[in-house]
């Protein structure tokens, strides 16, 4: 008989195997990373600009020149782009972030030579067609009426504007400012955002030298610059001085509440301990704000803790919907969690755990190469090196609970910290 | 192509394994063949509801998560109209852990009162905050009983109302476990940086000594055909007009269910589909709309949805939504078209090989179907589609009398 009382030994992660890239300056200025493993006959490309300087007059310009490069070129209608895309199985989608932006191509490998013409197109000839624009702008506005009525959504929006003002990062259009979009405006945007020496092409999959050849020849030729060089400076972080909000919902059920406060980014020093101490305060799913607010209350379905990395500095939030009932209680909970943390030492059992798991999830976000080429997009667009993960891992491994404890000191000043609830208090 | 080997154990347990040696990483994937179909009429959202308390300790095991996650594991579950599945990942060195966890919650749980307290607290504020207290967020507690009759996918996984999960005893928690959780109700993948004789020596090991149990028969009321337009309009707290419209389809192991799904994906998937180019961009009717499947065991729902543009009248968009799958009743896709769909179909299945779980998921899941090899097989089979079957497929589904419209109307 098996005693199923006695847990199985284990052993803990010793360290972590990164692929790391070719990289390949073409002679445009742009770079090429890749990345090649795996099995399967196909490839993640992505080509991500850094964003243009943020213009508080025109907030939505850098979201609707990127959405909108799938809608039409000097030679190509949105639906010829989109039929050539699909036809070959293939995937493309545009997305906007804080600072950079990005074009990402799924492919077969065999169908490269068709769908990479494509995207060259996208990135060059883009025309913004104005009845395309009126249509984005139209369905952008019903879709933000639908996004409003969720509380979640107008926590988040309220939170982001309190941290970081006008700023892209504090970004929250409402329905109107989506008619000061011109096209004259997005035409502008982006001659100047899409220009070789401003774009990192990433490359993922089984890459070989056919499909790198390809790839440079496509990228490499005839797309050149303009003289003017790319602004992405950013304006400065202005927060607000109010630091509590609330937004009444009269029919709530539950209540959304986003709560944190500025804090360090990747680049510091104490970076990977503090994501320790996240984890332990809200980072998984046995943490300690899950343990008290869900598991032992039973207040809400979920509540977690995260530290987002910005260049400008970055930002620890919890977040949740609890029972419009319990809003304050829960706040309450909230508060003596993070109390807890700076008044007592995180037990020895506890720590080990959450160190465990740390590395076991870092080890098991490496699902594929695509994963791998996600991991140096962090750093490089941070500016470190390869360097912070052995970092990472030693930090992990070795953080006391008397150095937690002191960064908990240092850090979480829960009367530093911006409130937001919307639905009932 | 996803390799596989599989044995089954004594007690009826089947096990698949996938090598995969491209990752450091293992994986356990347990289906339970029960969903919320095989609920009590009037103890709805059970099946999920027991889904967080197989989270609350098992008989030799106080806690579940802990353990797993001191070495380096995650794990989670979900629960669907028709099955319940866990899964966990951890690096493949602790591979035995997960299977000391899974078998013991295999074996028996606690069924502690505290956890079943907490648990129906939980699964509350789950339906409050996904359900209630969302724009739209009751469509499936409103749509699926007009769609069904007497089948139990009348109710949603989360229940009929909160009062049935408010009522649940730890008696009724006994009864399911011992009805539905055991080895002859389950599939289990292990797959990643595993050999197939650890496998079969580790469940030898933690999964042959638990007992068969008994055998669950599932006999479930049928849906009959539906021959009677269904319709409700509903004022409700949203923004915007919203245009549901449910057709009852055949179920996922049908032989027509390939030709309906291409024909989702002809109406909406991406771009370059019909009803966003024609509905969307070309005639500006709609700010969003979309055409999908749900994949069920018994028979599925096929759905139009959109929200209409400011302006369009229900009757506009319900006539524009109709017009698009009139066109596939009567004229045959040209074969670009559906040459188009199919790539992606296929492409999408290559895709999903990239990640483990989804491997595991998916094996488990057509093995369910009735062998983890049609896995491999399905592309073909959306290849093989034709024209005329889809126009065929087109006529029996797309009836008024085969409908069933739900409307939201925003309240002024």
């Amino acid at each position: 008989m098996i005693d199923r009382t006695l847990a199985p030994e284990f052993k803990a992660i010793d360290n972590i195997n990164l692929i790391r890239p070719e990289q390949k300056k073409l002679a445009n200025g742009c770079e090429v990373f890749s990345f090649n493993s795996g099995d399967q006959e196909l490839v993640r490309i992505e080509w991500i600009f850094t964003n243009l300087r943020f213009d508080p007059a025109k907030p939505l310009l850098n979201m609707a020149t990127n959405t909108m490069l799938t809608d039409g070129t000097t030679s190509l209608t949105a639906a010829e782009i989109a039929d050539k895309i699909d036809f070959y199985g293939a995937f493309l989608s545009v997305d906007y972030g804080f600072e950079q932006s990005l074009v990402t191509l799924y492919s077969l490998t065999k169908h490269l030579d068709k769908t990479l013409p494509v995207v060259k197109d996208i990135l060059i000839n883009s025309v913004f067609p104005q009845k395309e624009l009126e249509t984005f702008i139209r369905n952008q506005q019903q879709k933000l009426q639908v996004s409003l009525q969720k509380n979640d959504v107008v926590a988040r929006r309220t939170f982001n504007k309190a941290l970081y003002g006008d700023t892209i990062y504090g970004l929250t259009a409402d329905v109107d400012t989506y008619n000061t979009l011109k096209r004259d405006d997005l035409l502008t945007h982006f001659k100047q955002m899409f220009q070789p020496s401003n774009c990192s092409i990433i490359i993922a999959g089984k890459v070989e030298q056919a499909a790198l050849d390809l790839l440079a020849d496509t990228f490499g030729a005839d797309w050149e610059g303009t003289s003017t060089a790319v602004d992405t400076t950013q304006p400065e972080v202005n927060r607000a001085t109010e630091h509590f909000y609330f937004v009444e919902k009269q029919d709530a059920l539950q209540s959304a509440i986003r709560m944190g406060l500025p804090f360090i980014n990747r680049e510091h020093p104490d970076f990977p301990a503090v994501q320790v101490l996240n984890t332990v305060l809200g980072g998984y799913f046995g943490s300690r704000l899950m343990n008290n607010i869900r598991e032992d209350k039973g207040y809400t379905y979920g509540i977690g803790s995260g530290i987002t990395s910005y260049k400008q500095g970055g930002a620890l939030f919890i977040a949740t919907e609890v029972g419009a009932d319990v809003c304050k209680a829960a706040i309450i909970e909230i508060e003596k969690e993070i109390g807890l943390l700076k008044t007592e030492l995180i037990p020895n059992e506890e720590l080990t755990l959450v160190r465990n798991y740390m590395l076991g999830s870092l080890l098991g976000s490496l699902e594929n190469v695509f994963s791998h080429a996600d991991k140096f997009k962090n750093l490089y667009f941070s500016g470190m090196s390869y360097e912070y993960y052995d970092r990472y891992t030693e930090i992990v491994k070795s953080v006391t609970a008397d150095e937690l404890l002191k960064l908990a000191n240092r850090y979480l000043d829960f009367d530093q910290f911006y409130k937001v609830i919307v639905g009932k208090y | 192509m996803v390799k596989f080997n599989r044995f089954t154990l004594d007690n009826g347990l089947r096990v698949i394994v996938h090598e995969d040696n491209t990752t450091p990483m293992a994986v356990v994937n347990i289906l339970y063949d029960v969903g919320s179909r095989d609920e009590n009429p009037e103890q709805t959202g059970f099946a999920h509801l027991f889904e967080h308390l197989m989270f609350g300790g098992s008989v030799n095991i106080p806690n579940y998560d802990s353990p797993l996650q001191k070495v380096g594991g995650e794990n989670n579950a979900f629960t669907s109209n028709d099955i319940t599945n866990y899964y966990i990942t951890l690096p493949s060195a602790n591979l035995e852990t997960a299977f000391w966890l899974e078998s013991d919650r295999m074996l028996s749980l606690a069924f502690s009162e505290e956890s079943l307290e907490v648990q129906r607290k939980v699964v509350i504020e789950e339906f409050k905050q996904r359900y209630l207290n969302q724009p739209y967020g009751d469509v499936w507690l409103r749509l699926r009983p007009m769609v069904y009759k007497k089948h139990p996918y009348l109710w949603d996984t989360i229940g009929k109302n909160i009062e049935h999960i408010a009522d649940a005893k730890i008696e009724d928690v006994k009864a399911f476990f011992k009805k539905h959780y055991n080895p002859q109700n389950a599939i289990m993948v292990v797959g990643g940086d595993v050999k197939l004789e650890q496998v079969k020596e580790l469940a030898q090991k933690w999964f042959a000594p638990i007992p068969a149990g008994q055998k669950y028969h599932r006999n479930l009321p049928q849906e009959a055909e539906q021959h009677e337009v269904r319709r409700e309009t509903v004022i409700a707290k949203v923004p915007v007009n919203d245009v549901y419209i449910a057709l009852q389809m055949p179920g996922r192991r049908e032989e027509e269910f390939y030709a309906v799904e291409l024909m989702s994906d002809i109406l909406s998937r991406g771009n370059s589909s019909r009803m966003y180019r024609n509905l969307v961009k070309e005639k500006q009717l709609f700010s969003e709309v979309h055409a999908y499947v749900f994949g069920s065991l018994d028979k599925g729902m096929f759905v139009l949805e959109g929200k209409p543009t400011e302006g369009v009248t229900i009757e506009q968009a319900e006539a524009a939504l109709w017009e698009e799958v009139e066109l596939l009743k009567t004229q045959e896709v040209p074969a670009d078209e559906l040459t188009k769909v199919q790539n992606k179909t296929e492409s999408t299945m290559i895709f999903s090989e990239m990640s483990l779980l989804d491997k595991a998921m998916n094996l488990a899941y057509y093995e369910l179907l009735g062998d983890a090899e049609l896995l491999n097989s399905e592309t073909e089979k959306f290849l093989a589609v034709t024209p005329a079957q889809i126009k065929e497929e087109a006529n029996k589904l797309f009836r008024k009398d085969n409908s069933s419209t739900l409307i939201y109307l925003a309240e002024q």
